[in-house]
């Protein structure tokens, strides 16, 4: 695996990184990692390194987005058929603040359209597959994302992660994951899904790289008022004998063996270092997903319609009507799971039913706050597996959406509470697959929980 | 517990947006009763006297200068970017 480090040191040129990066992307072309390549302009950003006119943390330095962040040089289709033709005119900040420090984006990343979905297989454009294993799922949305960093095309690669699809993907594919804190990186120039636990994060190889990049992303955006000052200090020294909760509610029978088992490695990993580690209890956990499948579709039935065929993206034809086109377009541009989510959304939020779906689930959601509130009054951090499975088999789940929900069951619940939470490789399964353990901390604990991460790493 | 008949989806579509086709139609009356009917278990949860959580950031009010912020994008590239324009409008069909 190629980190940032080893990019920065090496004697190669700019355009010897990208050129290579763009080989390895040919040479991968059978995952269906990538929707689009911005190649053209990545090789002038490239020899503008090389001239020295671009200077930085990241100069020359290849990277990936996820195709629901607007960038220059391709479109941004979100993989939906939408906005299959959309060329943005903007870049979202994310995007502008690694550029500013001479990183380059090669190309837009596959996705679960609108980032709807555990498994990729949600794409307008088809799945993505998996890095390890090309008969299971890349997990999602980011599932692009994940398996271009999991295959060595790029040292790092952006993702969104509204319920688990930057720490579930991570985990499928055997890659360190970061879902911020709530409100730590712009979203200004992203795609929206639930603007109420939408978070942008990245994919890397070691948990110093993911700390480098959140650091570069992190901080105040006047173009998105949910935004906090960075709070991220890098290279904070590793508090000894920290007080870590393994949540008992994610390691019941329901959940894989082989996944319980490299939970409690690391739980020993951990224990070996000096740390404590005791199992606590989190009863809300198995309420969390009914919430977030509440509260997701009502933000989502909101955000969606914005896309109506008037001002961009894609508009039906042969319609005689205003409402008659916003029914094809939104008929033709959205998948099925859009379509579920939305009408989902449009149920909780409608007059008779609010009070007993929207207003109850946003009361539950302050119920699980408390009681994470509870458990940091003991705890530096808490511990569970990332998914109750590694990596399924395509098409396992797609016939039921409820079976597929249940992959983020140990994901959600940090995202509704706003924490940080980060998707860490914690070996393999019998098979060969990869499993993440999930560490989730108080709200700006993400570079204290990257470097307790990292501090395992180097033991490895 | 709520069951949502074929006619409730056919009015949350409307309620959407979204034209939906018959087949379409038939999915979506059991995917969306098979979610409600997970989801209801909320109503177990004791939440008398408990405030609703709406956002989780400690921001309120959150205010800046009123000043014009320049984004970098012209009247003409947006305009661009709809699917059909005339005389720097927009064009869509009769409303009524």
């Amino acid at each position: 695996m190629t980190t940032i480090s080893d990019f920065l040191h090496s004697n190669k040129t700019a355009r010897q990184h990208v050129e290579e990066a763009l080989e390895k992307v040919a040479a991968n072309e059978r995952y269906h990692a990538l929707l689009s390549l911005t190649r053209e302009r990545a090789l002038e950003r490239a020899d503008a390194v090389d001239r020295g006119e671009i200077t930085g943390r990241l100069a020359g330095i290849p990277f990936v987005v996820k195709d629901n962040f607007l960038a220059f040089g391709a479109p941004t289709t979100a993989a939906s058929k939408m906005l299959e033709n959309f060329v943005a005119p903007l870049q979202a900040t994310a995007v502008e603040r690694l550029e500013a420090e001479g990183a380059i984006c090669i190309g837009k990343a596959n996705l679960d359209a609108f980032a709807h979905g555990g498994s990729t297989e949600n794409s307008a454009f088809g799945p993505t597959l998996n890095a390890i294993d090309t008969t299971k799922v890349a997990g999602g949305s980011s599932g692009g994302s994940a398996v271009v960093t999991a295959l060595d095309v790029v040292p790092f690669a952006l993702g969104t992660d509204t319920g688990g699809s930057i720490r579930q993907p991570a985990s499928f594919n055997g890659v360190v994951g970061v879902k911020p804190t709530y409100g730590t990186v712009s979203r200004y120039g992203v795609v929206a899904m639930a603007s109420s636990t939408d978070t942008i994060g990245c994919f890397a190889h070691t948990a110093a790289d993911a700390s480098l990049i959140m650091d570069i992303m992190a901080g105040q955006d006047e173009r998105d008022m949910t935004t906090l000052p960075n709070f991220f200090t890098l290279s904070e020294p590793v508090k000894a004998g920290q007080k870590i909760g393994l949540i008992r509610e994610s390691m019941t029978d329901d959940v894989d063996s082989e996944v319980r088992d490299r939970t409690n490695d690391y739980a020993e990993k951990l224990r070996a270092v000096g740390h404590i580690v005791e199992e606590v209890d989190l009863p809300m956990l198995k309420h969390s997903l009914a919430m977030y499948y509440v509260i997701v579709p009502a933000e989502v039935s909101s955000n969606l319609a914005r896309y109506d065929g008037i001002r961009y993206g894609l508009r039906a034809e042969g319609v005689k009507t205003l409402a008659e086109l916003y029914g094809k377009t939104r008929d033709q541009g959205f998948v099925t799971e859009n379509k579920r989510r939305i009408m989902i959304g449009s149920f909780v939020l409608s007059s008779g039913y609010f009070d007993a779906y929207y207003l109850q689930a946003q009361k539950a959601r302050t119920l699980l706050i408390n009681a994470y509130n509870e458990l940091f009054k003991t705890y530096d951090v808490l511990l569970s597996p990332v998914s109750p499975t590694p990596a399924f088999g395509l098409g396992e789940n797609t016939a039921d959406p409820i079976k597929m929900y249940l992959a983020d069951i140990m994901t959600v619940p940090p995202s509704l509470a706003g924490l940080p939470a980060m998707s860490i490789p914690a070996g393999v399964t019998s098979a060969g697959l990869p499993v993440g353990v999930q560490l989730i901390g108080p709200r700006k604990s993400d570079a204290a929980l990257l470097g307790l991460a990292g501090s395992l790493e180097d033991q490895a | 517990m709520t069951v949502i008949s074929r006619d409730d989806v056919q009015h949350l579509a409307q309620l959407s947006s979204l034209q939906l086709a018959d087949d379409e139609v038939t999915n979506l009356v059991t995917d969306i009763n098979d979610i409600l009917g997970y989801v209801e278990q909320l109503s177990q949860l004791d939440t008398a006297g408990v405030e609703p959580t709406y956002q989780v950031t400690d921001l309120e009010n959150v205010g800046r200068d009123d000043t014009v912020i320049d984004y970098g994008v012209s009247r003409e590239q947006l305009l661009a970017l709809a699917p059909a324009q005339q005389d720097n409008q927009v064009k869509v069909p009769k409303v009524l």
